[in-house]
Order: C-alpha cells, then structure tokens, then sequence
C-alpha cells in the first residue's frame, strides 16, 4: 500500500503535469495505434476485396487501373473492349462467369454502371453473399431506363424506389452535363460493405445508347468481370491477352494487383511509422523531462521517506512506477484517442472508396502499444529514478546552517 | 540503549580543507531515559543526530543502539534499522506536504516491520489531540498542529529510541512548552528514550538530564583557538 500511496500522491501534487505529459503519450499512442492498424487493415481490405471475381479484363493499359475502375468504381476507365472480345472471352471454356460492365455517366459524383441482370443473379459478391434488394424494389428491365441503386448512394442521394434522375455525363460531376433521358429507380440494394454500396446498376444498354455517347461504341463494354475454372485458366489467360495479344490487358489475380499498389506505396506507410515511433519516443522524453524537472521539488519528500526508513530502492521504484503509471494512464487515453481517429479514417476511407473498416475489432497492436508505451515511459522514468536513488539524505533534508 | 564510541564527522569546508564537526568520543543514553543536549547555532548538534539515525555516514568510529551496531551494517539494513528503533523529530517538522496527516503517519510507519497500521495510527493522532484533522493536509494546519503530526508520526512505529533536533524552535514560548511536555509524556507512554537538541535554555530546563555538547563535541573545542 505504500508505494501505490506514494504514487498517487505524488501525481496528485503534479496533476498538471501529469495531465499534460499523460496527455501527449495518448496522442501519441493514438497515433501510433491508428497508423499501424489503417495500414495493416487497410491492405488486407483492398487486397481482399475482389467483388467475387478473380480477373478484370479490360483495353490496354494499367492493370491497376483496371482493378481500379472495374473493382472499386475508382479511377477512368482505361477504354472499351469491343462486343466482340467481350463476347470471346464468355464463350471460354475456362471461364465459369463473364459480367460485362460499361461505365461513362455518374449522378451527383456517384457513378452510373451499366451490366447485366447475371450480376445479381448468380454473382456471389463475397463467399456464400449474392445482392439482395431491399424490400419493395425489384431488378431493372434490361430494355428499360430503370436502375437498382447501392445503399450508400441511395442514402445519400436520397433515392428510393419510384425516384426518378437524369444522369450527368463522365464520371466526374458536372451539373451542365446533365443528360436528357431519365431514369426510374425500381430498387434498392441491401448493405454489402463493399465499394458496390456506391454504384448505382443500370441496364448495360441504358449506358451505351445514352444521348451523346459515341454511336459506333454503342455495343463496346468498359471491362468485364471473370469468374475463371480454375486458377491455371489465369495464367492461360494471362499468356493468350498479355504476352501473346496486345489489344486487351487480362488483369489477374485481383488481389495481387491490389498489393502491388500497396508494395509501391509501402515507402509512404514507413515514413508515417517512423513518424508514429518518432512521436511515441519524443512522448517518452517527455515523462522524462517532466519528472525530472520536478525531481529538484521532490527531493526533499523523498529524503524525508528515507529519513523515515525508506530504502534506496524504494524512492528508485516509486519513481520509476511514478513514470509507468504515466505511460499507462496515458496510453489508455490513447486508446480513446485511436478509436476516435480510426472510426474518422475508417468513415473516410468508406466514403471515398466503398472499402469497409471495422474500427471495432480487435488488432493484437491494441495491447502491445499500450504496453510498449508503458515500458517506454518506465525506461525513461529510469533517469530521473536515478536521481532519487542519489538523493543524499541529511543535505537534502537538513538546510546547512 | 544508545552508545557512540569515538565519532567522527569532517566536511570539506570553502577552501576545501576538511573542517571536523563531529568528534565525541563517548555518549551512552539508557533505555527509556530522557536528555537534552545543549548546543550553540553551528556547534554540529544537527550532524550528531544525522549519524545516529544513519542518515549521514561517520568518518570513523561506532553508533550501537538497541544492541545493534549501526555502524557495521550495510545501508538497507541501516535503513531498516532506523525504520524500527527510530523516530526522528525535525526542527522544520519535515512534514510530507502532498500526504494527508493521517497519510503522514502511516508512511512512519510502513518502512518498519509491523507495517502501516491505521488503528494505531488513528490511536497516535487521538493521543497528540489530532483525531479530528486526520484527512487535512499540513498546509491546512497550525504551525502547532503540523509539530504534533511529527510527533505523532516519530513515535508511530513504536521506537527505542526519538532523536528530537530543536523540535519546538518553530513555536512561541507557550506552545512550546505544551509541545514539549507532549514529546516527553508519549515518549514516557511508550517507553522510548528521548535526546534531544536544543540551545533553548526554557527547553533545557525541563529536562533533569542536560549535557553541554561543546563539552560532549571535542570538535568544537579544536575549532576554538
Ligand atoms: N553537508 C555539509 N557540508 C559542509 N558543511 C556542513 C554540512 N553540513 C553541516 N556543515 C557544517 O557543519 C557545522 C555544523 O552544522 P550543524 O547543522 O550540525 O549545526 P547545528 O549545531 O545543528 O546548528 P543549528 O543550531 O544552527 O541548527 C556547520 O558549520 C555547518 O556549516
Ligand atoms: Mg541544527
């Protein structure tokens, strides 16, 4: 009971300080949580999701693009693939589904995407999931202007089955580029967490016969999305588009299309860690200095405990405890400071790309930051324990007459 | 009780030639007897207390109390020893200011062997006439009241021996001498021996047992021409 008394009392005595040192190392244990698990979470969501399919194929051009605009509904799409490819490669026998999508037209910055009715029938988006729409609503005619609209669009552009909208040409927003047709919503689509939450479906030849689309183009499609036999049809694949052809580009296996992204941009995320440990260990010298500083205040309790019977290693330890106890009340805070930041990035990151973080769940890094952060605290609390461990009894104690 | 045997203390004065403070070649107290010291301002009456509580190392010589030669030992278990066979009063009462009273006392308690006993701790503060102010802090008491906290908190482990260093200079004539016959009474309660320090002739003349430390100090008799 001594110590956890001596403890208390002294942080009572430097509350102040206390509170602003604790202060920055939930900041910076905050910081150091939320880099860590946006970056790991992160990766895993966008190289896990794939929308149920393991290859894009698309015109000439980036793989990653190509991901991109067919998978997530991010990024321009790389051109078209003429009717007749998009025709080829669904007559191929290693190809178990072939789902053509065209993309051009968007409302309100939310982006049209015209496919087929295939799509929500038989595509199971993530395993054992298909689209379900909401009660009430019912799938477009594939000849009708009709169109099944994503929860997160819905929401937010307020669409509900019977709205009626005239989409905005190109896959940016721009109110003078309104089209004349309009379209009726005839469903809307459950949650799914994934970045479909954002599109809003329409017949494929509701896109392509669009009003100022290119007549000639009017049977070409922007990708399409392929379920393969097995894996080896992938590399099959990847040699008859890739190497062996040069129209086309055969993007495959989604998710390590995906990694690559991240492998490249890996550099961005270690300068951000490096940031993050920069921060935890300037946090760290912050215990340090604090209690250091007020060490000169203290020495005369401290004395006075060993006048009263104290060991040495006693003060030692209750400065050091003094200096953990810190770390510790700091880095729970920083727990609260995480989350915060996480569900921000996380509500970010979902209304940007449709990929869902669940701040929620447990990461192991939860637990050992907090820890880490504690010893850290511990290990500088060292200096100034030091300095209590040193503290002469009858000088300080005594004012020399 | 108490036996100190040619004692020695010097400190490095300005010019940095040692000046020697402490020099007694022969001080005995007797279990549970009561003497006062009398000293001038400087004469180490201060620095002779320092090294019978250990808290300041000797140059030479020996400090037994209860038995135990102090002297001998290494420092934890110096430490330990002052935390049962001692209680110190200070003359700036030394009182730990971020601890409550009763906290004070507690923590005199909590280095020795029997540990913090609250009861017993709450049955000092009554006995000084402090039972209602056990959850103050000091800054919130009397000059008064914070000297009877440290005699609560020096006799709370239930030492052999009290070392008191001119424990009611801080307090006018009268309170004084309540303070005083307070120290004298617990002491005698719980069967401590008391030295105490002082260079207070009213103090001085309570005690029956007096002792000139110039003439106990050899010292202070080398630093006069
Ligand atoms: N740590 C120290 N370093 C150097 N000199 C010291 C130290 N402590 C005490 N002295 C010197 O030793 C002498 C005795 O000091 P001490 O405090 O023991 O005197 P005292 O008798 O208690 O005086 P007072 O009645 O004023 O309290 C003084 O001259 C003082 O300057
Ligand atoms: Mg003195």
């Amino acid at each position: 009971m001594t110590l956890p008394l001596i403890v208390y009392r002294s942080l009572r005595q430097h509350a102040l300080s206390t509170l602003i040192t604790a202060g920055g190392i939930a900041l910076a244990a905050g910081l150091l949580m939320t880099v860590w698990r946006v970056k790991v979470e992160s990766q895993a969501a966008f190289t896990q999701t794939s929308a149920g399919f393991d290859a894009v194929l698309g015109a000439r051009g980036s793989k990653l693009q190509l991901v991109l605009n067919a998978i997530f509904h991010l990024e321009a799409s790389p051109g078209n693939v003429a009717a007749a490819d998009a025709e080829a490669i669904r007559r191929h026998p290693m190809v178990k589904a072939a789902i053509p999508i065209a993309v051009g037209d968007n409302l309100r910055g939310f982006r049209l995407v015209g496919t087929v009715p295939e799509l929500f029938s038989s595509v199971e988006f993530a395993p054992g999931r298909k689209y379900v729409l909401e009660a009430g609503g019912r799938l477009f005619s594939i000849d009708a202007r009709e169109a099944v609209a994503g929860s997160f669009a819905a929401q937010r552009l307020g669409l509900r089955v019977g709205s009626v909208f005239r989409p905005f040409h190109g896959l940016n927003f721009d109110p003078k580029a309104e089209h004349a047709e309009e379209f009726t919503v005839t469903g809307i689509l459950a949650p799914t967490n994934t970045p479909a939450d954002r599109v809003i479906w329409l017949p494929l030849r509701g896109i392509q016969t669009m009003a100022g689309h290119d007549p000639k183009a009017a049977t070409d499609v922007s990708a399409v999305l392929l379920q393969l036999r097995t894996p080896t049809a992938g590399f099959m694949l990847d040699m008859l588009y890739n190497k062996q052809g040069n129209r086309l580009t055969f993007a495959f296996p989604v998710g390590a299309i995906m990694a690559e992204l991240f492998g490249k941009i890996s550099w961005f995320d270690r300068v951000l860690e490096l940031v993050a440990y920069l921060v935890a260990l300037v946090a760290a010298g912050s215990v340090l200095a604090s209690i250091y500083n007020s060490m000169s205040a203290r020495q005369r309790d401290l004395a006075i405990l060993r006048a009263l019977g104290a060991r040495r290693r006693t003060v030692f330890g209750a400065v050091l405890a003094e200096a953990a106890v810190i770390g510790a009340l700091g880095a729970l805070a920083g727990l609260a400071v995480h989350f915060a930041l996480y569900v921000g990035v996380a509500g970010l990151i979902r209304a940007q790309t449709g990929v869902v973080l669940t701040p929620w769940a447990f990461h192991a890094v939860l637990v050992v930051c907090p820890l880490a952060m504690t010893a850290l605290c511990a290990l500088g609390g060292i200096v100034p324990a030091l300095k209590a461990y040193r503290t002469p009894v009858a000088e300080t104690i005594a004012p020399v007459s | 009780m108490l036996a100190v045997q040619q004692l020695r203390k010097s400190f490095v004065g300005p010019d940095g030639a040692r000046v020697p403070v402490v020099a007694v070649p022969e001080f005995q107290l007797a279990a549970g007897e009561q003497l006062a010291l009398r000293g001038e301002s400087g004469s180490g009456k201060t620095t002779f207390l320092h090294l019978i509580a250990g808290i300041l190392a000797a140059d030479a010589g020996r400090v037994e109390i209860d038995g135990v030669e102090m002297t001998a030992l290494g420092e934890p278990a110096r430490d330990r020893l002052r935390a049962e066979k001692l209680g110190y009063i200070f003359q700036t009462f030394n009182l730990l200011q971020g601890f409550t009273v009763l906290e004070n006392v507690l923590l005199g308690m909590s280095f020795g062997p029997r540990g913090a006993d609250r009861a017993h701790a709450r049955a000092v503060l009554e006995r000084v006439g402090l039972g209602h102010r056990l959850g103050h802090f000091p800054r919130q008491l009397s000059t008064g009241q914070q000297q009877r906290v440290a005699v609560a908190r020096a006799l709370a482990n239930r030492p052999r021996l009290v070392l008191a260093d001119e424990p009611t200079g801080n307090l006018d004539t009268r309170h004084a001498g309540e303070a005083l016959a307070l120290i004298r009474e617990v002491c005698r309660e719980q069967g401590a021996g008391l030295l105490l320090v002082s260079h207070d002739e009213g103090v001085l003349s309570q005690f029956t047992l007096r002792r000139d430390f110039a003439e106990l100090n050899q010292a202070v008799r080398e630093a006069r021409p």
